[in-house]
Formats: C-alpha cells, structure tokens, sequence
C-alpha cells in the first residue's frame, strides 16, 4: 500500500538522529495515549543553534520515520526557524499523504520538539 | 451460522478502499441488521410520540412500545420489568451504580475491588468517586493467560469489602473471570457485585439469576442494537436504597417548593427524554438473536475463534495475549506483530478492507501489566466467516512482506 513507502520503512528501520544527545540543553517527553506511544525528544542548542537534536522512545513507521526525518532536517539550524514551523511542513516531509487518524503520530515528536525548545533544562 | 445472514446487514455492500469488508471489530460495536434499522425508522415514520407523557395515540404507543421492549429485556436476561433501567450505555449504567448506589451504601474506609481486566468505564467511576468518598480502591491483579489471581481475590475478601466490580469478559483480551464462584465468595463476605456484560450479552445467554449478580450493565450497540441505548439491570432492593443518578422530569412523584418525592424505579433514574427510537431499536436486536438463539450463535463464534487461533499459531512472529484456547473467553483475539506497531498493522489491514481495531482498548492498566503499548485485536460477531479469518491472515501476510522489506 501506498503509505508504507520504502522511504518511510526505511526510516522506521533506521531511524536517524535516534538516541540520547549528550548533555543535552533541552528535553521533553510526550506521549500518545491513544497508541500508547512516548518519545523523549533531546537538543543541544547553542547561541539559538541547533547543534544536535535526537529522539528516543517507542512508536509506530509513521511516528518514528516522522520524527528521523524531521530531526534530520533540522541539525544546524536554528530555534527561530522551529517556531515558524507548521504541522503541515512536518506531514509534508513524509512524501506521502497520511489519514486525518495518523495526524498525531506524525506530529508527536514535532510536539515534543517544540516544548522542548520552549523549556530550558 | 448460515451464510445467509451477512444478507441481512446492509453494510457488508459496502466496499472498502476496493475490497469487500470484513470486519473484525464488533467488540467495539457489533453491525445492525436491517430488522433493526427498520424498526428504529418505523418508531420515527410511524409512532414518534414522548412516552409515558401524551394522552394521545401516538403518545399511547410509544409508550407501549418502551414497556414492551423493558419486558422483553427482562425475559432476556432473567430478571424483573421494574428491575431493568434504560441508559444510554454500560458507561452509564456504571455510572449510575458509582454515583447513586455506592455513595449510600459504602462508607470511608470501606473496600471496593475493581479487577485489572476491567474497562476505563468500569475502572476511573471507582477510583474518582473512591478518592473522593475516601473508599479504599484495590485491584484485583491479572495473571498468566489473561486470568484474575483467584487466589489474591480469596485472600482480600473481608468484611469491610462493599463491592466488586468485575468484567463478564474482557473487551482487551476476551477473558471470563469464573463468576458465579467469585459471586458467592463475595456475597459471603457481604459485598455486592457489579458485573460489566458489555462484551457478553452478545455472544451467550446472560442470566442474572444464575450469575446471581447485584449490577449488570450494558450496551445495546454490542448486540446488534443502535448506539445511544443501554441497560442496568439492579435487584430491586437495591435501585430503591439507591438515588436517582439525573434529577429533571418523568423521574418523580411530586414536586413541591419544599421537596419532591421520586417514583419508583425504574422510573426513578429515567429522568428526561428516553432514546425510544433506541430503545425501541434495543428490542428488535433481541428479536434478531432470538430468531438464532445462543446455542447456535455461541457455537458458531468459538468454532471461528478455534479456527483463527489456530491460524495464528502457525503464522510466524505474531505473539498472542490473553487465554490460549476457547475455553474461559469470548471471540476475542488480541495479539501483535513482532517488530510492526499495531497500528501499522491496523491501517495495512485497513487498506484491505480487514477492520480490526488497534491500540490499549480502554485498558491502560491491563496494558501496563501485559507491559505491551498496544495490540491489534480481532473480534467476531455471528455474521463473520471463515473466509473472513483467512482474509485477516493473509493481511497480515502483507503486513510481514510490507515491513521485512523483501
Ligand atoms: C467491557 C466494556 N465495558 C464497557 C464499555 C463501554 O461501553 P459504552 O461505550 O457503550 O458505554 C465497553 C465498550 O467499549 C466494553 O467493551
């Protein structure tokens, strides 16, 4: 079927900026209850520069190949640029349209980006 | 089941995303035969009326046509007229237990066992109302193969213990905690027991004689009935001791500026508009199973439960929850996919036009213990096939082939 495109099992398979970032200057956690997903979302940013940005969690191909190739867009840009991100930028990344029901898989993680960067830790 | 029957749900025309539909999802809300929508319209074409208000034909026969369906529930399930309140739901008919029974009849300090298997429906009315009243809530804890621990349950019985609160069958996983045993050991120590059949009225005959149960609720929208409409069965003594659960009109005796005085129940917790086309609706769907009777319909339901689970053994990578064979369950099957979220599984599926539901099934706390997220679960009503099992299998050999990548 069409939504599970190689460039999205790809990304489920081999998420990239997956993990924990080292002393890291922003956190959040945000789950789903709805799926029972959680993502624990981490950034260094430094002087409004995203130097590393990294999720962990568990989640289905939508919300996991989401959030890689979201974060992968994002190293070495700034947190200006974040807030003027829209949801629909984020779903654009995908490649592909997904149903209303899977909105807020894919935009998880992007939730979690954007209170993380609200907070400082 | 005769393969005839699916000609009597209008849905099964449809098509999905190309692809006929089965669907696996009635323990979510089973599909409404035709006899069912036709009585439903006829009640609005031809009889519309407020019951028990109007002095007029039409008011004359509606009100005919909800007494009617009260009795006939009645007869269903082995109990009273006067015992049998319409609500709109098992939701609401717990509610009305937590909310007029319960606050009488228990005090602080005083017990409720509320079992893990349970619902959100059957679980947050107790544990809200048990902070708020400063009963003491505990949970019966769920073994292996989806089974309450008997054993914990024996051993927490005492005389401060008011109520257990226990499912029929568990929508998650499609375990049938051994009632009538659980029953008798509850009554001996006093407690009353609310029974959730939500998942059971369906699929075999309930009797509350034989469960000898205190509370049993539920939804009209599981057993081939419309949404909207639901029951709570109560024994008589105790809808008296309890209060009306919605004050408003139709629900008293007088009204003064001092005081009012309700009437009996079930009246009493009737307050407001009653959904007749509902109701009216709720009667027709035990006309419909009535027509096959349970013996039938039970049987047809564990053969297609053998035979899924039995499919699903063989089928590589899919782990199962919950009791291993038919015996002690309901045709309910939960289960994951190693290495695919359920709701990849369920939109693949979907795609196939195989309806399946996806997710914790209003059970986050059974789901903390199994200690899995989410499950995909399968469940059957008495217009599924075979055919329909071996459509499932097949997705979920699509599913594999999908996310293996070959
Ligand atoms: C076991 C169980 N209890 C209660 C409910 C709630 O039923 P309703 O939503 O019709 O009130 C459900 C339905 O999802 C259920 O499966």
């Amino acid at each position: 079927m069409d939504l599970y495109r190689e460039k999205i099992l790809d990304h489920y398979r081999n998420p990239r900026q997956y993990g924990k970032v080292a002393g890291a200057t922003h956190r959040a956690v945000r789950s789903n209850p709805v799926c029972g997903d959680e993502v624990t979302l981490t950034a260094r940013v430094r002087r409004g520069t995203i130097v590393d940005v990294r999720f962990s969690g568990r989640g289905c191909a939508i919300s996991t190949a989401a959030n890689s190739l979201l974060l992968e867009s994002l190293v070495g840009t700034t947190v200006a640029h974040v807030r003027q991100l829209q949801p629909a930028a984020v779903l654009k990344l995908l490649g592909v349209p997904i149903g209303p029901a899977r909105h807020h898989c894919a935009l998880l993680g992007f939730e979690a980006l954007r209170e993380a960067l609200a907070t400082r830790t | 089941m005769p393969v005839s029957i699916r000609r009597q749900f209008p849905i099964f025309t449809r098509r999905i995303h190309g692809n006929p539909l089965t669907y696996l999802d009635s323990a979510a809300t089973t599909q409404k035969p035709a006899a069912v929508l036709s009585a439903v319209d006829d009640f609005y074409q031809r009889h519309c009326a407020n019951p028990r208000r109007g002095l007029h034909q039409l008011g004359v026969e509606a009100t005919a046509m909800v007494e009617d369906v009260r009795q006939e529930v009645a007869a269903f399930i082995g109990g009273r007229p006067e015992e049998i309140v319409f609500t709109s739901g098992t939701t609401a008919g717990i509610n009305l237990v937590a909310y007029g029974w319960a606050p009488l009849a228990l005090r602080a300090g005083d017990t409720v066992l509320v079992s893990l298997l349970e619902h959100h429906s059957n679980f947050v009315p107790w544990q809200q109302l048990g902070a708020l009243h400063r009963w003491r809530v505990q949970f019966i804890p769920v073994g292996a193969g989806g089974q309450l621990d008997a054993r914990w349950f024996s051993a927490h019985l005492h005389r401060r213990v008011k109520l257990v609160c226990v499912t029929h069958t568990s929508n998650a996983l499609g375990t049938q905690p051994p009632l009538p045993a659980m029953v008798r050991a509850a009554h001996r120590v006093g407690a009353r027991v609310l029974v959730d059949a939500a998942q059971a009225v369906a699929h075999q005959r309930i009797d509350v004689q034989r469960l000898d149960c205190d509370f049993l609720a539920f939804s009209g929208h599981k057993m081939y009935g419309p949404m909207g409409v639901g029951v709570l069965w109560g024994r008589t003594e105790l809808l008296r001791q309890s209060r009306p659960f919605h004050y408003g009109g139709e629900m008293i005796r007088e009204v003064r500026r001092q005081g009012t005085t309700f009437a009996d129940p079930p009246a009493k917790f009737e307050a407001g508009t009653q959904n007749a086309g509902g109701i009216v609706g709720l009667g027709a769907a035990i006309a419909w199973i009535k027509q096959f009777g349970f013996s039938r319909i039970a049987r047809h339901e564990r053969q297609l439960t053998a035979y899924a689970l039995r499919r699903l053994s063989v089928l590589p990578g899919v782990v199962r929850y919950g009791p291993s064979g038919v015996i002690g369950r309901g045709p309910v099957i939960s289960f994951n996919v190693r290495g695919v979220h359920a709701h990849d599984v369920a939109q693949i599926l979907d795609s196939l036009g195989v309806a399946v539901r996806a997710g914790h099934h209003c059970a986050m706390p059974l789901m903390e213990l199994l200690q899995v997220p989410s499950t995909v679960r399968v469940s059957f009503g008495a217009y599924n096939t075979k055919e329909d099992v071996d459509r499932l299998i097949r997705g979920l050999k699509e599913v594999q082939r999908i996310f293996s990548g070959k």
